[in-house]
Parts: structure tokens; C-alpha cells; sequence
């Protein structure tokens, strides 16, 4: 039962944290009717209290960084941060500037993470880390 | 003879509860889907709120450090339980509402109030500044809707005195004498007017676009419910379903009232049923025109234009509505010879 409801129902908050907004725009192709993530219960939302999956964009910034962090204690438990695109890896094209705070497992060393890798990654390799991110959530889910 | 009906009712609320619960959702499936054929997907399954529903209630409810929390919790129990509570009060499928002879449809109007009152007295609770934006801009809206509301169901209920004699402020007598029948094309024109101000009322009601400025996603950040997660969110997220249902169900027995069961012949049973089919189909072409439509086909309205739509565009409504309804009565009894 648990793990079902996740796998039907997966809200998602997007944090933009110094993206080149190339992914944001993957993102968003992922909504439109093309792709319509709605149709596996996958829905934006416009507050991380509300959201069981971060989809975090972009390397972190050293300004974005504390409020990555904060984002990310704001979400309620279970919860999953889905890294999509290649900054949030390594820093992708950005790894070597001087104002990077570093890749994600660097900035949240807690939290699970679903890696989405690509410059960007096409809109169907989303969703396939949004149904990875579900399998997540079933574990920390069930565990509790 | 209390104590029946004090069994009576708390039987009846808990079927009423559960029965409306299931609808409420059900047609926020049915909204979701014709929504998205709108735009062209495929969109959720009937059942995605169901599944929501659940996800929300195994989720972690978080209360944030500087809210009032005995407010913050108890207002979503609060808001589910008075869109309840206006389901006891309103006619369902041609039959009577549960608390028939308890109350009319002046306590309606206050009791549309409450869950609004609610969810604004959970976004001040919050302590975040964008709840609290959330909670004035409701507050706002609700001032500015309660007026035409006001004179449309006050147009109807004098108009039901004006031909009847008898309890004519209960909806339970103004579902059983459909108000199309007693009123010549002058009133006919009237009532147009004052469904139209009332449908356009409705999507305020429910925080739908274009008035969910209370709630705007996009830039207040979930507004009034920002705060929420987890089983609170869920408590909202059942009431916006059954207040849906409810004030669906409430225009129907105002304008709608009609039954076709009485065209077939039908034992109790059977004829129970189609009558209790074509109310839902009532309520969700209701549904469907008043807010499926409307919230698909249009974007949000900034706050200062929901008070001006209301205050100028709908109360001119519903008052040139009163004035037509008034003139009908005089116009038919005035001898013209």
C-alpha cells in the first residue's frame, strides 16, 4: 500500500541552483501533452512542503547553497532529491569555477539521490529517474 | 424522540462523510481528466486523487517552528468538517437533506463561510509570509463575492414567497418547486442572470483559476497552504473535494431540481436510482461548466481584478437579475386593461 501510493502519486518541487535553465526547459517539455508526466500522477507543486521528490538543476552555487539545504529540511519525510543533468554530477561544464559550492552529494552528503546525467538529459530520461526516485521512496517509506 | 434523532444524525453524517468523501474525489478525477483532454494529454487516472489522497496521509505532517499550532492543525479539521456539514443541508438527488426543518438557505450562506474562514485561520497559523499573503488575498475575495451571492439567493427566496406560501427560505421547498416554472420570460431572463453571477461566484468559492489568487502556485507558493504537508494537506486536499461536490449539488437544488424518474414507470428501487444517476450527472455538468471549463480556459486574475469582476461585473449582475425577477412579479399582476 505504501509504496503503491508513491508510485501513483509523486509530487515534485524544482529547484533551479544555478542551471543554464537548459534542464528547467526538459522539465517543462516533460509536462507538456508530448510527454505529460500528469498521467503517472507526477505533479509539479509550488511549495517543498508538499513535494516528495526535489528536482534539483544545475551545479550549486556557493549563494544557492544554503538554500538548497534549507529546501531540502523544509520537504517532510520520505523524501528523495532527483539531480537532473550533469552540473549537479560533477559540474559538469562548470566544475572548475571559482564559485561552485561543489556537486550535490557534497552539499546534502544525507540524502538520497537519483542521478539523471545528460546536457540536458532528453525529457523520457526524466521520467526515468522519476520512476527510479519512487523505488526510493518505497524503501525509506517502508523502513519507517 | 432525541435520542432517534440524535442517532439519526450521526448515523447520517458519517454516511454522508464517507459517501461524500468518495464523490468529492471522484470528481476531482473527472475534473483532472477532462482538464487534460482539454489540453491535449492523456492525463491522471479517475483514481489519481484517491492515490494522492493516500500518498499525503503516510507523508510526515510537519508543523513549522513559529506557528500557532493548535490553529494550524485544527483548522484543516475544521474545513472538512463544515463542507461536510453543508452536504446535511442540501437536497441530494430529489430527496431531502438529512437536517430538513433545521436550518434555510440564509444558514447556507454563512455555513460557505466556514471553510474559507478556516483555511484562512490556517495560513495566518502558519507563520509564513506568504500563508499570510494567502490569507488576506482570501479574505479579500470573500468580501468581494459574499454580496452578489447574497442578492441571488435572497432574489430567489423572495421570489418563492412571492408565489408560495410556506417555508420558502428552505431548500428543501425550493428544490421541490422548480423556480423556471413560476416566473414569465421577464424572470426567466432574470434567473439566467443570477445562474451565470452564481457560477461565476463558484470558482472563488474553491480557490479555482481565475480567482485562486489565495493559492497561486506560481507566485505565493501554494498561498494559504504552503505550510501544510502530509495529513493536514490531505484534510484540505478532501475538503476541496467535497466543497466541489457540495457546491455543485447546491446550485443544482437551486436551479436544477428536475428528476426524470417520473417519466419511466419505475418501482421505489429503480426509480431511486435513476434519479440519484441523473443528479450526478446534474452535478457534474455543473462541475464541468463552472469550473473544469472555466479553470482550463483561462488565467489567473490578479486580486484587484477579482474585486473589481465581483463588485462591479457579477453584483450588477445579480442585481439586474433582482430587478427583472422584481418586475416580473408586477409586470404579470398589474391590470393592464
Amino acid at each position: 500500500m505504501i509504496s503503491k501510493s508513491f508510485k501513483k502519486s509523486l509530487w515534485i518541487f524544482h529547484v533551479n541552483s544555478g542551471s543554464c535553465n537548459g534542464c528547467d526547459i526538459e522539465i517543462v517539455a516533460a509536462l507538456t501533452p508530448r510527454y505529460d508526466v500528469e498521467r503517472f500522477g507526477i505533479k509539479l507543486v509550488g511549495s517543498p512542503r508538499h513535494a516528495d521528490v526535489m528536482a534539483l538543476t544545475g551545479p550549486i552555487t556557493s549563494d544557492m547553497e544554503d538554500k538548497v539545504k534549507r529546501v531540502y529540511e523544509q520537504m517532510p519525510d520520505p523524501k528523495v532529491v532527483l539531480v537532473v543533468g550533469s552540473c549537479g554530477i560533477s559540474g559538469g561544464v562548470f566544475h572548475e569555477s571559482y564559485h561552485l559550492a561543489g556537486p550535490v552529494n557534497k552539499v546534502l552528503p544525507d540524502a538520497t539521490c537519483v542521478y539523471v546525467p545528460g546536457c540536458p538529459p532528453r525529457p523520457e530520461a526524466i521520467i526515468d529517474g522519476v520512476v527510479k526516485a519512487w523505488k526510493f521512496l518505497e524503501s525509506a517509506g517502508g523502513g519507517e | 424522540m432525541t435520542g432517534e434523532l440524535f442517532f439519526k444524525v450521526v448515523m447520517g453524517t458519517i454516511g454522508m462523510a464517507i459517501f461524500a468523501i468518495l464523490l468529492g474525489l471522484s470528481f476531482k478525477g473527472i475534473d483532472r481528466k477532462i482538464a487534460a483532454h482539454m489540453q491535449s494529454r492523456v492525463g491522471p487516472p479517475l483514481r489519481q486523487p484517491f492515490w494522492d489522497v493516500g500518498k499525503l496521509l503516510i507523508k510526515d505532517s510537519v508543523v513549522p517552528k513559529n506557528a500557532v499550532s493548535w490553529l494550524f492543525n485544527f483548522a484543516p479539521v475544521i474545513c472538512l468538517a463544515s463542507s461536510i456539514t453543508l452536504l446535511l443541508y442540501i437536497p441530494i438527488a430529489g430527496y431531502g437533506p438529512l437536517l430538513q426543518g433545521h436550518g434555510d438557505l440564509i444558514l447556507i450562506l454563512y455555513l460557505l463561510t466556514i471553510p474559507a474562514l478556516s483555511m484562512v485561520a490556517g495560513g495566518f497559523a502558519s507563520g509564513s509570509p506568504y500563508a499570510t499573503v494567502g490569507a488576506q488575498r482570501e479574505m479579500v475575495t470573500m468580501m468581494s463575492y459574499e454580496f452578489p451571492l447574497a442578492v441571488a439567493a435572497i432574489s430567489i427566496a423572495w421570489k418563492m414567497s412571492d408565489a408560495f406560501k410556506g417555508d420558502v427560505f428552505t431548500l428543501s421547498f425550493i428544490s421541490s418547486h422548480p423556480i423556471w416554472n413560476n416566473v414569465g420570460l421577464l424572470g426567466i431572463i432574470g434567473l439566467l442572470f443570477l445562474l451565470l453571477a452564481v457560477v461565476i461566484i463558484l470558482p472563488a468559492e474553491l480557490s479555482k483559476i481565475p480567482f485562486d489568487v489565495a493559492e497561486a502556485e506560481t507566485e505565493i507558493a501554494g498561498g494559504l497552504l504552503v505550510e501544510y504537508s502530509g495529513r493536514n494537506l490531505a484534510l484540505f486536499y478532501l475538503a476541496d473535494g467535497v466543497k466541489t461536490f457540495a457546491l455543485s449539488s447546491l446550485v443544482v437544488a437551486i436551479f436544477f431540481p428536475y428528476n426524470i424518474s417520473q417519466f419511466f414507470a419505475l418501482g421505489s428501487i429503480p426509480a431511486f436510482i435513476i434519479d440519484f444517476l441523473f443528479f450526478l450527472l446534474k452535478v457534474s455538468l455543473v462541475m464541468l461548466f463552472a469550473v473544469t471549463l472555466v479553470r482550463v480556459g483561462v488565467a489567473r486574475l490578479r486580486i484587484t481584478q477579482v474585486v473589481s469582476t465581483y463588485w462591479i461585473a457579477v453584483t450588477l449582475m445579480a442585481l439586474l437579475g433582482l430587478v427583472l425577477l422584481m418586475w416580473d412579479s408586477q409586470i404579470l399582476t398589474i391590470r393592464w386593461w
